[in-house]
């Protein structure tokens, strides 16, 4: 064969990355297929944490189905708690008294602070810079102990019931919080020194993984990635639940729609949180923290449907019941889920390296994908 | 029940950073009496081997792999002693005073690992890699001159020396990415070699500056140029971009942060050495701390005058200088996040190749004049 052909072609390489793989984020498998750096398409593969929990939820009574919700989203398990609770509450027609819809709020957004500082560490390993991570999970230590505090747990808090929360606020609770809060706002516009303003984290996540406004809703994105698309979409201002409607706070919303606008959202978040736990402290009411419910619940048949903003994005329960014991189905509409399913599009023809920054960005958390 | 009290303080940082310095202080005290003893009666010994040319580089090739091994595991201990310091936590503590004990246990640990070779690796290719990148390493620090009279061999062209050997390195890193037959560790190789050779040019080019103004490749007399006044201060126009283009490109030949890709941990896990387990994963381990620590002697040989320094001898001046350099690398490491390929291949030769032409050409005007 004469050597003149100057097109080089490669054959092209088919890679694994994960279940295990240090940067998938639990036990997703991604399998990418490569052109040297280049990725050609992405097929994510899930499942490997599957445990049927919307089936068994089924075989329990509604209250029983709480411990189950804090290995959804196991980042945020107060979230989970909050969003079952309601379905069970919306389906049997209770009402919660307003200090426990207080505390239910003000633990929610300590728990979306905590999250969403998992978040900047683990991006912030994604990107290469460790340091960050161990400042994150740093201060994310002292939100968890913080919470255990109030819920006597750490991760897997199984503590928002149907009817209210089991306890009240723990003595100096206040203060640990306003002091945990003071060291946090310091440590955050730390890590915004060493990481935002940095020019290699930003030629790394601006312009990179863009879903356009119209993308975003069409996928059906939630949370911060639609926000970071210049949505202004967030549950808990278009359809306030609890008592978000009486507390002021701002939805941070970035136009961009790449990494650096999601980063920067979930970073403005962590502050609009404070600034609910602060209102929080200060509007609620003395009074009762639990409805008197039935020993044995059996709410009317129906179905009902509750809408929360979990820190990744709007986390729903489906929830019928036929007046037994148990509910008859309940389905939960996880954001992650329908974050990765976006993938395969916002893969294609990306870099290795971006692989990582943008299924980081989205921030899945796979107990919650898989169920 | 309270919020815990954390070991971040302030401090507790400051207590470690002034414990540190005490350390230091200490072991420079000591080092400084060395020329106190009384050497001479090593004379007729070192008369004996002079008239052995054989048993000379014996000697001095048996000194020099020792340093390195030795020094390695100091370094590696100060790399995470270092890390701690950055990160708010405490480092290797539990082995020896301070966790100073740790990598020798780790390395034991490592050398009695079984030696796993992947089932469809290159087997020979697998096996020779470690050492393909240790040797080139190991050779450099033949021309590196600890003091005038502490170097293995004053070559005549050390500089061109060094460029022509340590660009080996290469070959090792492409070996194990290729023999270990996964292909993390192929990305991994493949990245390597067009980093290291990309960035060597404007290494070179920086080097090249050096040696027209010295007008001499010899390492040795490089450093007796700037008996009086370090290169980088009597030439600081053009020394001081040179110095941080070299600085550069020896974190990009060194493979750290922003220039681990090769190493990727988040994307390519380990990248070239993900199939390596003990005792030829210690040899890169070494490989890289060596390299580590020439890089940053041969910077200090370049630019901050070698071992010239008041008071103390020489050879303490120079690992002193070293060990700064080498602690100015860590922290840029434990602070900065990681490029992607094209910006590192980018950054490579739309900026830091021009800048070195433009930096050679007005030292070839100095040097000139």
């Amino acid at each position: 064969m004469p050597l003149t052909s100057t097109e080089i072609s490669s054959p092209g390489m088919t890679i694994n990355m994960g279940p295990q793989h240090p940067s998938t984020h639990g036990v997703l498998r991604l399998l990418v297929e490569l052109d040297g750096e280049v990725v050609h398409s992405c097929r994510p593969v899930i499942g490997y944490l599957h445990r049927g929990l919307e089936k068994m939820f089924e075989a329990r009574p509604y209250r029983q189905c709480i411990p189950f919700t804090d290995r959804l989203d196991y980042l945020a398990a107060l979230n989970n708690n909050l969003a079952i609770s309601q379905a069970v509450e919306r389906v049997g027609n209770i009402t919660v008294p307003e200090r426990a819809q207080y505390i239910r709020v003000m633990l929610c957004e300590m728990n979306r602070i905590a999250s969403h500082l998992v978040f900047l560490g683990t991006y912030a390993t994604d990107i290469g810079a460790t340091t960050v991570f161990l400042y994150a999970f740093r201060d994310r230590e002292k939100m968890l102990d913080l919470l255990e505090m109030m819920t006597g747990a750490r991760l897997t808090y199984n503590w928002i019931r149907p009817g209210g929360v089991p306890t009240d606020l723990p003595e100096g609770f206040e203060k640990a919080v306003r002091s945990v809060f003071e060291e946090l706002k310091v440590t955050l516009d730390e890590n915004n020194r060493l990481l935002t303003g940095n020019r290699i984290f930003r030629v790394r996540t601006e312009g990179i993984g863009v879903i356009s406004k119209e993308q975003a809703i069409a996928w059906g994105s939630t949370g911060p990635v639609i926000r970071g698309s210049g949505v202004p979409y967030d549950i808990r201002k278009i359809a306030p639940y609890e008592v978000y409607d009486r507390l002021d706070f701002d939805v941070p919303v970035f136009d961009q729609g790449d990494c650096m606008a999601r980063y920067l959202v979930r970073i403005e978040e962590i502050r609009q949180s404070m600034r609910i736990v602060e209102q929080c402290f200060k509007d609620m009411p003395d009074g009762e923290i639990m409805t008197k419910m039935p020993k044995i619940f059996r709410p009317p048949a129906g179905e009902a449907y509750s809408r929360t903003e979990s820190p990744r994005g709007e986390l729903s329960f489906f929830m019928v019941s036929d007046g037994s014991l148990n509910p008859v189905r309940v389905h939960v509409r996880a954001p992650s889920f329908i974050h990765l399913s976006m993938l395969p599009d916002l893969l294609k023809g990306v870099k290795v390296a971006d692989v990582i920054a943008i299924l980081g960005s989205l921030d899945t958390v796979l107990g919650e994908v898989d169920r | 029940m309270s919020v815990r009290v954390y070991t971040s303080s302030k401090s507790y940082r400051a207590g470690q950073f002034f414990g540190g310095l005490i350390v230091a202080l200490i072991v420079i005290a000591i080092a400084s009496l060395l020329p106190l003893l009384p050497w001479y009666k090593l004379n007729p010994v070192l008369d004996f081997i002079g008239m052995h040319p054989w048993l000379n580089a014996f000697l001095k090739a048996f000194v020099v792999v020792n340093f390195v091994a030795l020094h390695v595991l100091f370094l590696i201990w100060l790399e995470r002693k270092f890390a701690g310091w950055m990160q708010a936590r405490l480092g290797p503590k539990h082995v020896g005073w301070q966790g100073l004990g740790q990598t020798l246990a780790d390395a034991i640990k490592l050398f009695l690992k079984e030696d796993i070779v992947p089932a469809k690796a290159d087997r020979q290719l697998f096996a020779i890699a470690p050492f393909l990148s240790f040797m080139p390493t190991l050779l450099t620090f033949m021309v590196l001159p600890f003091s005038a009279a502490w170097i293995a061999y004053d070559y005549d062209l050390g500089a061109l020396f060094v460029v022509a050997v340590s660009t080996n390195v290469a070959l090792g890193v492409l070996a194990a990415g290729w023999g270990a037959n996964n292909k993390y560790s192929i990305l991994g190789g493949a990245r390597a070699v067009a980093q290291l050779l990309s960035y060597e040019i404007p290494m070179v080019m920086m080097i090249l500056a050096v040696v027209t103004l010295s007008d001499t490749m010899s390492m040795k007399q490089i450093v007796l140029r700037q008996a009086h006044l370090w290169n980088i201060v009597a030439y600081w126009p053009v020394m001081i971009p040179a110095f941080l283009i070299f600085l550069t490109c020896a974190l990009a030949e060194l493979n750290r942060t922003p220039f681990d890709l090769p190493e990727a941990e988040s994307e390519l896990v380990s990248g070239f050495h993900t199939e390596y387990s003990g005792m030829r994963f210690a040899f890169f381990y070494l490989a890289e701390f060596a390299n580590n620590f020439f890089s940053a002697g041969f910077a200090v040989t370049l630019f901050f005058g070698g071992w010239y320094g008041p008071i103390l001898p020489p050879v303490v001046w120079f690992t002193l200088k070293t060990l700064i350099l080498i602690c100015v690398m860590m922290w840029i490491r434990w602070t900065l996040p990681r490029l992607r390929i094209d910006q590192v291949m980018g950054f490579c030769w739309k900026v830091l190749v021009p800048i070195s032409l433009v930096v050679y050409c007005i030292t070839a005007l100095i040097a000139l004049k």
